[in-house]
């Protein structure tokens, strides 16, 4: 049977690993290819790297970094953070990422997805998603959490599946940063609403938290980084805790 | 031992030379006719989509190339569907190695992709060996090829289909050994022991 997935998310910031606190007060949490190493000794299904770093230029340090991941670690990792064009996802597909995940740049232009998809194969596509719950429902936010869009995340999923998305990356920006738990009622909306995997992320805080979001809000995989980084939940213990839930892990 | 990655740009060939690194390998990533006839080992890595692949195979005369090896050949992922007679993806011709087809996972509760760790049994071959059954093998992959005399191994998703495939020098694998931690690892150790 395929197994849930337990994926740390590294955000880097020029070579380094950083976190932000409801996406701001960011916080130093080491070197990447180390924690990458350590993550994939320690059971991690999968590893993300979001580049937050604002400039053109610094993007070939990520590019580097990439590649120093690809020859270290034997899981697989996805990239994403300002990829905007076949040609970025290229670079750093061919740096030895194994998938790309989008944001922004899909939001302001929704056919991206579809160029990616039909160029590298939907499977290797992840639609990032910051999502906000605000008057009574949940709204889909681009730039980094910045900018409203005034789309509902639910219809903008579905669109973006239909458009060729392999795979949706689902953070709640009201939980993210809380350890109060993950968002779990829009992911189960959004895991039964789509045919692709959707990675639930932001609020993680407890092993409970993992269990709930993979039986009640029914996620593929689950994402955090402070409480993994800090060493706050320990993966193998995490994983057998859930296995001994009944929840079908990769031991 | 002189290992050739085929290199034909749709393909994430970087994870396979660096998981071959990790053993020791240092593969030639080429899309060079003689060197690839001429190579012990010869891979066909693989992420992307099936038309666009079979193009860029066919723009490098490769299409005839890789049919006619007699080396041990691996297709990985993507690669393995190539081998293939024909993929439902984007309606493809492929090489023909194997008389199977790539389908798309038919529409059920299960997600489309498969993504994620995957079990594989009724392991053959020594591809195979030292791998215990039910060991997990990473998957990423919409299109399945169903079982036949040719599988040497098998998952099920949705059901029970083709993880692994083997005729004469050829071998294919739905997984990517090359993600797949440790017994990724000595997967590939077997293939080029083979």
């Amino acid at each position: 049977m395929l197994a849930k997935r337990i994926i740390p998310c590294l955000d880097i910031k020029n070579g380094r690993t950083v976190k932000g606190i409801n996406f701001e007060n960011i916080r130093d949490a080491g070197d990447p290819v180390e924690l990458a190493i350590a993550y994939s000794e320690k059971g991690a299904d999968e590893l993300v790297f979001l580049d937050i770093t604002a400039t053109i230029e610094k993007r070939k340090t990520f590019s580097k970094l990439v590649t120093r991941i690809a020859k270290q670690i034997n899981i697989p990792f996805t990239v994403g953070g300002g990829i905007g064009s076949i040609e970025d996802a290229s670079k750093l597909l061919n740096a030895g990422a194994d998938k790309i995940s989008i944001n922004s740049a899909a939001v302001n232009d929704p056919e991206l997805i579809k160029k990616l998809a039909n160029k590298f194969g939907n499977q290797c596509i992840v639609l990032a998603i910051d999502t906000k719950f605000e008057n009574n429902d949940w709204f889909v936010y681009a730039n980094g959490g910045k900018l409203k869009t005034g789309v509902k995340t639910i219809d903008w999923a579905k669109q973006a599946v239909a458009h060729g998305a392999g795979e949706i990356l689902l953070t709640s920006m009201n939980n993210d940063g809380t350890k109060n738990g993950f968002a779990v009622d829009i992911t189960k909306r959004i895991s039964e609403a789509v045919n692709v995997p959707v990675i639930a992320s932001g609020g993680a805080g407890t092993r409970e938290h993992f269990k709930d979001v993979f039986i009640d809000g029914k996620a593929d995989a689950a994402l955090a980084a402070s409480i993994f980084h800090f060493e706050e939940i320990e993966i193998y213990s995490l994983k057998k805790y859930l296995k001994q839930n009944k929840i079908e892990i990769r031991l | 031992m002189k290992v050739v990655i085929i290199d034909y740009k749709a393909g994430n060939i970087q994870s396979v030379k660096f998981a071959l690194e990790r053993i020791g390998i240092y593969a030639t990533v080429t899309d060079n006719i003689s060197e690839i006839i001429s190579a012990d080992k010869v891979i066909l890595p693989g992420v992307g989509e099936a038309s666009y692949a079979m193009t860029a195979l066919k723009g490098k005369k490769l299409d005839n190339v890789i049919p006619s090896l007699t080396q041990p050949v691996m297709g990985i992922c993507l690669g393995m569907q190539l081998l293939c007679k024909y993929s439902e993806e984007g309606d493809t011709n492929c090489l023909g190695i194997f008389e199977q087809v790539a389908k798309l996972f038919p529409a059920t509760k299960l997600k489309v992709p498969q993504i994620g760790w995957n079990t594989i049994t009724n392991l053959k071959t020594n591809l195979f060996k030292n791998i215990k059954e039910n060991d997990y093998q990473y998957l990423v992959h919409s299109y399945y090829v169903e079982l036949s005399n040719y599988t040497i191994a098998k998952t099920n998703y949705v059901i029970d289909y083709s993880s692994a495939l083997q005729k004469n020098n050829f071998y294919g694998v739905q997984f990517h050994p090359e993600k797949s931690g440790l017994a990724g690892q000595i997967i590939l150790e077997n293939f080029i022991k083979l």
